[in-house]
């Protein structure tokens, strides 16, 4: 059962995902028509409160929430409030007092929007905490595998990347393994996760080995920063070794597609022309996330999930 | 004072090996006798054990400068409460105990307050910045026994080898904060499959153990004598059992959160379980048991850290670490080793007591229970079961573990040289002289 709360992909159940997928498959009709709102939340408040700069995320969820007819608040500070400002704490029982239904989070800090839940008696949806999870990604991600490919199940999926700073892959992982998929990882191994193998997954360190059976090709965006920190030596190195250009891109089955959660570092995890290839459903994901998005508020805060 | 005798106690006196039903004397501050005699007022003790005051080799007092978490009068109350006589605050205040002043004060608080004896800890390099050593021979002519700057590692091997060099003066102790911080960048706890799932980097158990092997060489080729803080990984525990084996002047130390609790606890991001060293594994709170049941950690220490709500009740990566450990300190040495059979109770009061006395010089405390000795002493009744209240605890700080948690084995009363400063169960307010 979905609810109170959406922290992570760890604990949902496969109803739980079929159920998010479906709803979200519903509210995805609602963005062609001439008006795009439906009354659902009419009369609920829904906050969005982001620690830490976002567009894609903090934006689908405040479209998702108004084309659910909520009340919408924004709060957006820098990383940095944390140090000067009021305290989460204080800020959470601030938005207790106002009387919000639900807070969507993103914060720096992984477990912030675990912390949220004990000061907090609002419905919390985690938009991404740390390096820890990020729910709404990986169901907008599956949301997109199941609409192309018709199922989840028993397709193989490469997830090729910084899966160690990587909360989309936690999430991501947890979700596929759950819906029965098949998980390759493939990264340096500075760049996964210890005892990553526990996770369900296969584990390597050659892409180019993956790709001729990868139904879904998942890349993982791959920080600037990570290269004066000796994950790997460079960009280019980078790159070259598993970085996915029209070469690579050649070796997939027909029929499969890349997805990426954006956003893009055109030249490390993908060339531009990967990117914007027939197969690459990047612009898709996002359509997709507000509709996904659109389905979880409407599960916790206005599908009588129990507090 | 009057005279005083416990009648009826287990006495148990690692010190002396003694361990058996006796009475105990007290006249002022010394006992004065031990055995069938009987002098002045009888204070029944059948049922309790009575043992040497505990010690505690690493607390964290925060006066001068953290007043907001603790002081030096509430550590020690909280000291008291939990039985123990005798306290070695760390020097990471605010200013650091780098030099004498700061030390000098911290003892003249504790005098004034007096709960309980503190041997305070001085620091090895000014403002623990690792770089100078801090004045070394200043502090050791007001007592000083062990210098650490706790909290941070002494990076430079020279530094920490000019330390343990130069503290050959005095057969001074020199610990050093284990911890190879250049793989420790930002870490939030301990490294491995969690810390992958929750997306918090990891503090690796090579980032102890490889500053561990380094002091331990060094302190062995200078003949020099080291002490190992919280030791908190497998990998330290034997380390430290072989280089005790070559003959190595090493004495170790391990925390009660390190031989009960696991990594497991983080899975809720709630930082009260957040410390450094972090919670480990269950292979490693094995080894730590293990070890101090074969000797090679000399003693239980309980890092007693510390922190106010505000501080702790923040993201897990924004919480300060560190856990309050002294009120709660024997009845998980009871619970946890005691009753699970790792320790007999005159192993576990030796670990509590005598060995941390003699491992860092503490003069006066730790035992032996014999006619002459200063009366500092703890009677705990080891089947006394009790529900740690956070609220109750005598610390101004909150941030117990343990809250809700039922441990076996209550301090009834605690002896500073023949006074109570614990009387069944109650801190007992004291005024002294502050000459």
């Amino acid at each position: 059962m979905l609810g109170p709360h959406l922290l992570g992909v760890e604990g949902l159940t496969p109803d739980d995902i079929t159920t998010v997928l479906d709803t979200a498959a519903g509210f995805r009709d609602v963005a062609l028509r001439p008006i795009k709102k439906v009354p659902t939340l009419r009369g609920r408040t829904v906050c969005n409160l982001f620690y830490e700069d976002s567009t894609r995320t903090r934006l689908s969820f405040e479209l998702a929430a108004k084309r659910l007819s909520a009340d919408t608040l924004t709060f957006s500070a820098g990383g940095s409030s944390v140090s000067k400002g009021e305290s989460l704490k204080d800020t959470a029982l601030t938005l207790q007092a106002m009387g919000v239904d639900a807070i969507v989070i993103r914060h720096s800090a992984s477990g912030a929007a675990h912390q949220l839940t004990r000061w907090v008696g609002a419905h919390v949806l985690n938009a991404g905490d740390g390096g820890h999870q990020h729910p709404t990604q990986a169901l907008l991600d599956l949301f997109t595998i199941r609409d192309h490919l018709g199922r989840i199940e028993g397709l193989r999926v490469a997830v090729v990347g910084d899966v160690v700073h990587s909360r989309v892959a936690r999430s991501l992982v947890q979700g596929l393994v759950t819906m029965g998929a098949q998980v390759d990882v493939v990264a340096p191994p500075t760049l996964l996760p210890p005892a990553v193998g526990a996770w369900g997954v296969s584990v390597g360190h050659d892409v180019d080995a993956v790709l001729p059976k990868s139904d879904v090709l998942y890349l993982l965006r791959v920080q600037r920063e990570r290269m004066g920190q000796q994950f790997v030596p460079s960009v280019r190195e980078y790159a070259r070794l598993w970085g996915v250009d029209r070469d690579r891109l050649a070796h997939l089955p027909a029929g499969a597609i890349v997805l990426h959660p954006g956003p893009l570092n055109r030249g490390v995890e993908l060339t531009a022309d990967v990117a914007d290839a027939p197969s690459s459903l990047v612009t898709e994901q996002v359509t997709n996330g507000i509709a996904v998005r659109m389905a979880c508020l409407y599960l916790l805060v206005g599908g009588g999930a129990d507090r | 004072m009057s005279a005083l005798t416990f009648t009826g106690a287990r006495v148990v006196d690692p010190a002396s090996g003694r361990d058996e039903r006796a009475n105990v004397a007290i006249d002022g501050e010394l006992v004065v006798a031990v055995g069938t005699e009987s002098r002045g007022m009888r204070v029944e003790a059948d049922g309790l054990v009575l043992a040497p005051g505990l010690v505690d080799l690493h607390v964290h007092l925060r006066e001068p400068g953290g007043e907001d978490a603790e002081t030096v009068a509430t550590g020690t109350a909280a000291a008291a409460a939990g039985g123990f006589t005798a306290v070695c605050p760390m020097a990471n205040t605010d200013p650091v105990a780098d030099h004498a002043g700061v030390v000098e004060q911290v003892l003249g608080l504790a005098r004034v307050a007096g709960h309980a004896d503190v041997f305070p800890v001085g620091a090895v390099t000014r403002g623990l910045a690792g770089e100078d050593l801090a004045e070394l021979g200043a502090m050791a002519a007001v007592g000083v026994r062990c210098f650490s700057d706790d909290g941070r590692p002494v990076r430079s091997a020279r530094v920490m080898r000019r330390a343990l060099e130069y503290c050959r003066t005095w057969d001074a102790i020199v610990s050093n904060h284990a911890e190879e911080a250049s793989l420790t960048d930002g870490a939030q706890m301990n490294e491995g499959e969690l810390s992958g799932l929750l997306g918090l980097a990891g503090w690796p158990h090579e980032a102890e153990e490889v500053m561990v092997a380094r002091d331990l060489i060094l302190a062995h080729g200078l003949g020099a004598r080291v002490h190992v803080p919280h030791v908190s990984t497998a990998g330290t525990v034997a380390l430290v059992r072989d280089a005790k084996a070559r003959g190595t002047r090493v004495t170790a130390e391990a925390a009660p959160h390190h031989f009960t609790l696991t990594e497991s606890r983080v899975r809720d991001f709630d930082p009260v379980h957040k410390v450094n060293p972090p919670l480990r594994g269950k292979a490693d709170v094995e080894a730590i048991r293990e070890g101090l049941a074969d000797g090679t950690i000399d003693a239980i220490a309980t890092d007693h850290a510390p922190h106010p709500p505000e501080t702790k009740e923040r993201e897990w990566t924004h919480a300060p670490c560190g856990m309050l450990g002294l009120e709660t300190a024997l009845g998980l040495a009871c619970t946890e080793l005691v009753g699970a059979g790792v320790l007999d109770l005159p192993r576990a009061v030796a670990a509590l007591s005598t060995a941390p006395a003699r491992s860092r010089d503490v003069a006066g405390h730790g035992g032996p229970i014999e006619p002459g000795a200063p009366a500092n002493l703890v009677l705990f009744d080891p089947s006394a079961r009790w529900t740690v209240d956070p609220g109750r605890l005598h610390s101004r700080s909150r941030n117990t573990p343990y809250a809700g948690r039922t441990l076996t084995g209550r301090v009834v009363h605690t002896l500073l040289r023949g006074r109570f400063t614990c009387r069944d169960g109650a801190l007992v307010e004291v005024a002294r002289d502050p000459s």
